[in-house]
């Protein structure tokens, strides 16, 4: 039996849009046992850990789809329902560009050059940090939709968002350094190896560029 | 001497299906909120529901009895024919509970006020002459049903951005929530027992002044925030829960507000709502003991409890399911809105009653529910539903009048 009072109340897309943060993250996260993998020259555990990455895209793209059915343009919210969906796309992509770089790595069965393994596992696990710091921030959503998005919360995610940029810089040095790196050693390199090795590189410091987004995204629903 | 027997016969069984079907719907409305927040289980609801709903209609029902009874038809036309609004009385509980079933079945949101009023004017108007309707008492409570969810509204909006303001926005929420939280509960009861004080309770016998009343209601208020600010200051928070949810301790705080507005709300329903069933049934009773229309007789004790007693029986029968699925799916009304929202409309509701008005609750919880979500509350609300509703509301008027046309039409040959 339909009822009136129920139907009023549209299917919150709050706790969705944190639970699709939360599986962004953990696919992102699998890139550090990927590239110790892909370091260590085993390609049958990267394999096993490229599928889950692929599982959790999935799945986090399943989720995506379905907050987007039930985000119709009837409903009253609090902030504009067209920030919440680009809010939802940002985070979304932090996956995406892990499927992608995961992929690339696999398909071509990269090796990471010495040189620059050590150097290269960190920066990746800075991305994963960034990305993780992205999650934190939007697991204040709901907090935030209590307070009406003003007062203490606020000022508790700005915070959190400081700090995502500050990580997400951190990873932009590191990238250029890693970038420097490589361009001292690529005489020594494979050309075709070398040139995707730099697009390796770039995939995956936009994971932390796709997490800086993330924290965009919540500032401007902070501004409303 | 037998007529009269079936006619009181026949009004009291249809007064129980129309209180049945306030019960199962309307009342479930109300009480859904309570339950959907998690402040009280269903049974604790019905329990709620049915002492409140019973206290409402005894001690403030009395005004919207009254206005049912004879206020909407000039019965003036009608003391040379009785039996006329004695079938049209008859035929307005049975339309307006017919058109409750059909609707409960279809799950279209009609408001028991708006059915009974619809039914009562039509048959007034087409079955004895369009000068039988009181125009103008009819006029006042049309506006009354644009006014109450927009006040319900306006009220809830404040009471909500308050909170915002008080508690929610503030460093530390839950130390805020313990002290302003029971100058809430002060604030619901005080309202709610002033009215019924100041309004309801020269129907029952008891005439207090004014000065008195005051004094009565600010007591009574004390001492149920003082209840109130003791159960509060026993909740711990936990810090597990807490890590995932900020506000648990502090919605917590909140549910023993709701414990307050969910009683207010049940009272408030009771007060305004029974009288569409116990009204009409009044109204045949008097007729048909006095034979007289202008019998200034007093609702007999015997019709409230006929009254309370259908309607706990439609919430046993049908409302505790229609209370698990609202309940289940108004789980973005937590208690810090719930409150704000039940307080708004119990507080609109009841001094309507007071001034004899019958209004819609179901209609003024909704108005309540956008001005929270005004004050941007909350998450999420569906405005094609809120369409519907409007729509709806529209619908009903004419569908009980026709309704109550075609049995008035049918008692006139069937009964003696």
């Amino acid at each position: 039996m339909a009822n009136l009072l129920s139907n009023i109340f549209g299917t919150s897309p709050v706790r969705p849009l944190e639970k699709h943060v939360d599986i962004a993250y953990r696919c992102t996260r699998k890139l550090a046992p990927f590239f110790e993998a892909v370091v260590a020259g085993d390609w049958d555990k990267a394999s096993a850990v490229r599928n889950d990455i692929y599982e959790l895209e999935h799945k986090a793209d399943n989720l995506k789809k379905e907050i987007r059915l039930h985000l119709p343009k009837s409903l009253f919210m609090p902030v504009p329902r067209e920030d919440l969906l680009e809010l939802l796309l940002v985070q979304d992509k932090m996956a995406n560009r892990t499927k992608d770089v995961s992929g690339l790595v696999l398909g071509r069965h990269m090796a990471i050059p010495e040189a620059i393994a050590e150097n290269f596992l960190i920066f990746v696990q800075r991305n994963i940090d960034a990305a993780k710091q992205a999650r934190k921030s939007v697991r204040e959503l709901d907090e935030l939709f209590t307070t009406g998005f003003r007062g203490a919360e606020v000022t508790l995610v700005s915070s959190l968002i400081e700090e995502l940029d500050r990580i997400e810089t951190d990873t932009d040095d590191r990238q250029a350094e890693l970038r420097a790196e490589l361009f001292a050693i690529e005489d020594g390199l494979a050309p075709v190896d070398v040139i995707f090795l730099y697009r390796v590189i770039e995939l995956t410091g936009e994971i932390a560029d796709m997490a800086e987004r993330v924290g965009r995204r919540l500032e401007l629903l902070l501004s409303h | 001497m037998e007529a009269q027997f079936v006619y009181i016969g026949l009004a009291a069984a249809f007064g129980v299906f129309m209180a049945w079907g306030i019960g199962s719907n309307d009342v479930a409305n109300a009480m859904a909120t309570s339950v959907g927040s998690k402040v009280l289980t269903i049974k604790q609801a019905i329990l709620v529901a049915a002492s409140f709903e019973f206290l409402g209609a005894v001690l403030a029902g009395g005004e919207v009895t009254s206005t049912i009874r004879k206020s909407i038809v000039d019965a003036s036309l009608l003391s040379d024919t009785p039996e006329l609004l004695i079938y049209g009385m008859l035929s307005s509980l049975l339309a307006a509970g017919t058109w409750l079933l059909i609707a409960s079945r279809n799950g279209w949101p009609v408001s028991t006020t708006h059915s009974i009023v619809g039914a009562i004017v039509g048959f007034a108007a087409v079955g004895i002459g369009v000068d039988a309707v009181s125009w103008n008492k009819v006029g006042t409570i049309v506006i009354s049903w644009v006014v109450s969810p927009l006040t319900a509204g306006f009220i809830a909006f404040l009471i909500f951005a308050s909170v915002q303001r008080l508690i929610l926005r503030q460093e530390d929420p839950l130390a805020k929530a313990k002290r302003y939280v029971p100058v809430y509960i002060f604030l619901a009861a005080f309202t709610i027992t002033l009215v019924t004080i100041h309004k309801g309770l020269k129907h029952v016998g008891l005439d207090v002044d004014l000065r008195d009343s005051y004094l009565l209601a600010i007591g009574l208020s004390l001492a149920i925030a003082l209840i109130g600010a003791y159960a509060i200051q026993r909740i711990k928070p936990s810090p597990k829960i807490e890590k995932k949810q900020h506000f648990y301790t502090v919605e917590r705080v909140f549910g023993v507000l709701m414990i307050v507005t969910a009683c207010s709300m049940a009272f408030a329903h009771g007060s305004n709502d029974v009288a569409n069933a116990i009204g009409p049934l009044a109204a045949v009773f008097s007729i048909a003991q006095t034979g007289l229309i202008t019998a200034e007789s007093a609702t007999p004790p015997w019709v409230l409890l006929l009254g309370g007693v259908g309607i706990v029986i439609g919430l046993a029968t049908y409302g505790r399911h229609v209370i698990a699925t609202v309940g289940e799916k108004i789980t973005q009304l937590t208690p810090s809105r719930g409150f704000a929202a039940e307080l708004a409309a119990a507080t609109t509701i009841v001094i309507a009653s007071g001034t004899g008005i019958p209004v819609s609750t179901t209609h003024t919880l909704v108005g309540a529910v956008l001005g929270v979500g005004l004050a941007r509350g909350i998450e999420a609300i569906d405005l094609r539903v809120v369409g519907r509703i409007f729509v709806s509301w529209v619908v009903t008027i004419p569908a009980g009048a026709f309704l109550a046309i075609v049995f008035f039409n049918i008692f006139k040959i069937v009964l003696p």
